[in-house]
């Protein structure tokens, strides 16, 4: 099973630069725990205290994850996942 | 430094002077890794508020996808504030994930919805750290 994550400028130092990784996980969370295996750091950064960061944005197959469920989002092989900082200012 | 052409200047001062008193915001792309800031996208502010923008979170997603298509980069992020001066907010410094990007601040603050000079500032801001730069306005972009 293969789910391609799209990974941001901002976080890509966590994936030795790369634009997009590859993970698994039959929910948003678990993927999230198997990204953090391969490259340390980036669940902080997209989760705070257990939830989604509020200015974080994850989308699977075009779809806002929190309009599918957070961070419980179902996952299917082939699914396609963008992470995109919100721009977002006072 | 920052350089970018009068239309984008002034497209960008007439965007924050139409939304006034809501922050205006959007981005200027380029291809990546020019700093050239070449093609002016209007967001919606989804927050619509005087002292909060956010693109709206569809749009980002499209916004992204384009500039991928086109091998490009948010060149320029701006938004404006309405009732102070044109420099990054604690939100807006807390905020800021495009390393790469001229963040830019527009204030209508003197004269609103109307005619008159507005402040036009260009930072970078990375890991928390404000650095003004100079803007230079030219007619064009030069093309080598």
């Amino acid at each position: 099973m293969a789910i391609e994550v799209r990974i941001p400028t901002i976080l890509r130092t966590y994936t030795d630069g790369q634009k997009a990784v590859s993970g698994d996980g039959a929910s948003l969370s678990a993927l999230i725990d198997d990204l953090e295996a391969s490259h340390p750091g980036l669940k902080d950064r997209l989760i705070d205290n257990g939830d989604l960061r509020r200015f974080v944005n994850v989308y699977i197959n075009d779809e806002d994850v929190r309009f599918i469920g957070g961070l419980e989002a179902e996952l299917t092989d082939g699914d396609q996942v963008v992470v995109l900082p919100a721009v977002a200012g006072g | 430094m920052l350089t970018i052409e009068q239309a984008t200047y002034d497209a960008i001062v007439a965007h924050a002077r139409r939304d006034h008193p809501v922050e205006a915001c959007g981005i200027v792309a380029g291809p990546e890794g020019s700093d050239r800031p070449e093609r002016h996208v209007e967001m919606v502010n989804a927050a619509g508020s005087p002292t909060f923008y956010e693109f709206d979170s569809t749009d980002l997603l499209g916004l992204y996808r384009d500039l991928d298509d086109r091998d490009e980069e948010p060149v320029v992020i701006y938004h404006s504030h309405t009732a102070t001066e044109a420099y990054p907010s604690r939100t807006d410094i807390g905020l800021a994930q495009e390393p790469n990007a001229h963040y830019v601040l527009v204030s209508t603050r003197e004269h609103g919805n109307n005619d008159g000079p507005v402040e036009f500032r260009s930072y970078r801001i990375v890991d928390g750290e404000v650095t003004e730069e100079e803007v230079a306005v030219v007619p064009q972009l030069s093309t080598d």
